[in-house]
């Protein structure tokens, strides 16, 4: 990838998901779902094929009683830039079927595009990405509460979270109206971060230092957006997915969870940030 | 009943044989069309695929059946450009077999994707850094060159031949044969390449994922080269599976051995990169990932070491020894227990490649995840080869498949 092609002074969206204040209460998925018209199945028992934009991990430290310890870990897609500038999903689809946007750097699907060969799904080691099994069917006089700024997606295709995207749109419609072309820190916020009870979530352009993400995460962006804030990490970091949804955690064994480590690696030694 | 149709100086089975045959078979093909109609009606949903399984039995019969059908342009190859001549006596069958395995191939492919009448997206919309686009478009423009390279033989059908403009129009294309040959090979090593890329592109993977040269990873060459090698084991895999059916020699010896050798050779070879490409995969590349080798075979029902070892010893080194040596090429239990292996390790890649690259847990706080294809893969899967025992037999009956076969069985 070109230089020109990589974020400079374009924003870059991105989350920090304070791991310590999440409860796992599950409203971020309730309020996914519901913004983003996602579809679901009569019998939801199996989630190996249900759909949930933003789905939220139970982790423990594997330890008894008194030290044993949980944590909750939601998880949307990662919105990955690729530390060679190519998103793991985006170089794949043989279709264009889904793009890398420069200037806010969240990854679309285009629904009516794609034609389902699940090639991104393979290449998502985050498994963000969910193909349609089935036709969605909404309960009966539910349709009247679909959002009408997401358009629904139809069996045998892929889809995925878009940080709400149709939000920074119509964010952005506003403020042309009003002759800005730049967006106030909490003119575009997603979902689920407004959802969040606890405050878990933070969302903003992690380029801009007066966003609260760039003071909390701190990334590094002449090395792939890695966090300069000790306690935040990104999922799978060694991949080099340079994904832009960070994780904040005091809890040593929250973070080393991250990522896999071989078992002759002192994490605490070489990856303690 | 038929036996005008049928080439002259040659036994067929009686009409009613044949015809007994081709029902059984045809019922096979019925019900996997069942199931194909089930799927493209009711969609996905039909199958055990899940968001953990994107790719499933499908994409691996399709990476089967196109390292098998390999033998085709290799041997094409061979023959017509390396100018290996003895192999003119098994060209036919191979390209008939390549022809059933790339029409099997776009077949599966119709049923898999989730919108298949989109499926023209690929090409009009094109993302050219995809694998799989490059895939599709060489695999296209491939089946093409077979069509091209199997209506000659069409046209050589007793009755049809007598139709001047047919006898001619065949007589031609033969003569051109060496540039669809040679467009063939070229087509082949990118497609098969391509697909080899395929899970080797996946960085997100560490299973899949290969270094490599350029654009282009490892196993993209690794493909190609084991599609040489294990392709033509497969034509002679069915070639000694037609004999013993037909109850015929329908090839002489020497054309089967140099077939073995050359074989042999190639996988051999192959074998060699192979282990090459594991060790530096087991000891570099995944390790930066995180990942130790037994990481990848552990803490599973199914995904163990023996797969590794089955793949590359039993069905690698073992096969490749048998082909190389005089005594192992002679003795037709050996070699047919050789190409057997052959293509047994071939499939076993290819599962590998496509299968234990979706099983293997990468977060951390993830399990390894199980899939048993439901009985509608399970029979369009069946499908393909159901469709081609019919285009055999057919072809067999009424076609001029072995130039030798007359001369083997005067």
């Amino acid at each position: 990838m070109k230089e020109e092609g990589k974020h400079k002074k374009a924003k870059k969206y991105g989350m920090v998901i304070n791991l310590d204040e999440c409860t796992g209460c599950g409203a971020c998925m309730v309020a996914c779902m519901a913004e983003n018209n996602v579809p679901f199945k009569e019998d939801e028992s199996s989630k190996l094929d249900s759909i949930a934009w933003m789905r939220v991990y139970k982790l423990t430290n594997g330890k008894s009683y008194p030290e044993a310890d949980i944590c909750y870990l939601p998880r949307p897609c990662m919105h990955c830039e690729g530390d060679h500038g190519h998103s793991p999903c985006v170089s794949v689809c043989p279709a264009t079927a889904t793009d890398y946007n420069h200037e806010t750097g969240i990854v679309s699907q285009i629904y009516t595009r794609c034609f389902g060969c699940r090639y991104c799904m393979a290449a998502c080691p985050y498994h963000a990405r969910y193909f349609n099994w089935w036709d969605p069917v909404w309960p009966e006089g539910s349709t009247k509460y679909l959002s009408p700024n997401v358009s629904p997606r139809m069996r045998g295709v892929v889809e995925k979270c878009s940080f709400c995207f149709h939000r920074y749109q119509l964010a952005m419609d506003k403020a042309y109206l009003e002759g800005r072309t730049e967006l106030e820190e909490d003119e575009y916020q997603t979902s689920c971060t407004q959802a969040c009870p606890a405050g878990a979530i933070t969302f903003g352009d992690l380029n801009n230092p007066e966003h609260k993400v760039h003071q909390l995460a701190k990334p590094d962006n002449k090395h792939g957006g890695r966090p300069g804030n000790p306690n935040v990490f990104r999922l799978l970091e060694r991949l080099g997915t340079n994904p832009k949804v960070y994780y904040m955690s005091s809890r040593e064994w929250v973070r080393q969870a991250g990522d896999n480590y071989l078992d002759n690696e002192d994490f605490a030694k070489n990856y303690r940030h | 009943m038929d036996s005008a149709l049928i080439p002259e100086g040659v036994k067929r089975c009686s009409f009613g044989k044949f015809a007994l045959g081709i029902i059984l078979v045809g019922g096979v093909l019925l019900w996997g069309v069942y199931a194909m109609l089930l799927i493209w009606l009711k969609g996905l949903n039909q199958t055990n695929m899940n968001d953990f399984y994107g790719f499933a039995l499908w994409i691996w019969a399709d990476l089967g059946v196109i390292a098998l059908g390999g033998g085709a342009f290799f041997i094409g190859l061979l023959r017509y450009i390396i100018g290996k001549d003895e192999l003119k006596n098994i060209i036919n069958y191979a390209v008939l077999i390549g022809f059933i395995c790339y029409s099997s191939a776009l077949l599966i492919l119709a049923i898999d994707v989730g919108q298949p009448l989109r499926s023209w997206f690929i090409f009009w919309h094109a993302n050219i850094h995809s694998m799989l686009t490059e895939v599709a478009f060489c695999l296209s423009c491939y089946f093409a060159v077979l069509t091209i390279e199997y209506i000659p033989l069409i046209l050589e059908n007793r009755q049809l031949n007598k139709v001047p403009f047919f006898h001619n129009l065949a007589h031609n294309m033969h003569e051109v044969m060496a540039i669809f040959a040679a467009t063939g090979a070229f087509l082949s090593f990118f497609h098969q390449g391509s697909l080899g890329g395929t899970p080797a592109v996946l960085y997100g993977r560490p299973f899949a994922f290969r270094e490599g040269v350029f654009i282009w990873p490892w196993t993209f060459f690794l493909f190609t080269w084991s599609a040489a090698a294990y392709g033509p084991c497969f034509t002679l895999f069915v070639t000694r599976l037609t004999e013993k059916i037909t109850k015929k020699k329908l090839v002489k010896q020497n054309v089967i051995d140099l077939l073995a050798k050359i074989s042999g050779w190639t996988m051999g070879t192959y074998i060699i990169a192979k282990i090459i490409d594991t060790w530096y995969w087991a000891t570099v590349t995944a390790p930066a990932m995180g990942f130790n080798l037994i990481d990848f075979y552990s803490n599973n029902p199914f995904y163990g070491v023996w797969i590794l070892v089955a793949e590359i010893v039993i069905c690698g080194i073992v096969p490749a020894l048998i082909l190389l040596t005089p005594k192992g090429r002679s003795n037709s239990t050996l070699l047919f227990t050789a190409v057997s292996l052959a293509c047994i390790g071939v499939l076993l890649n290819r599962w590998v490649m496509v299968l234990q690259v979706m099983a293997v847990p990468v977060m951390t706080f993830e399990n390894w995840v199980m899939y048993i294809p439901s009985w509608q893969e399970v029979a369009t899967t069946i499908l393909p080869v159901a469709y081609g025992v019919i285009l055999v037999m057919i072809s067999f009956r009424y076609l001029p498949i072995f130039p030798q076969e007359r001369e083997l069985n005067s």
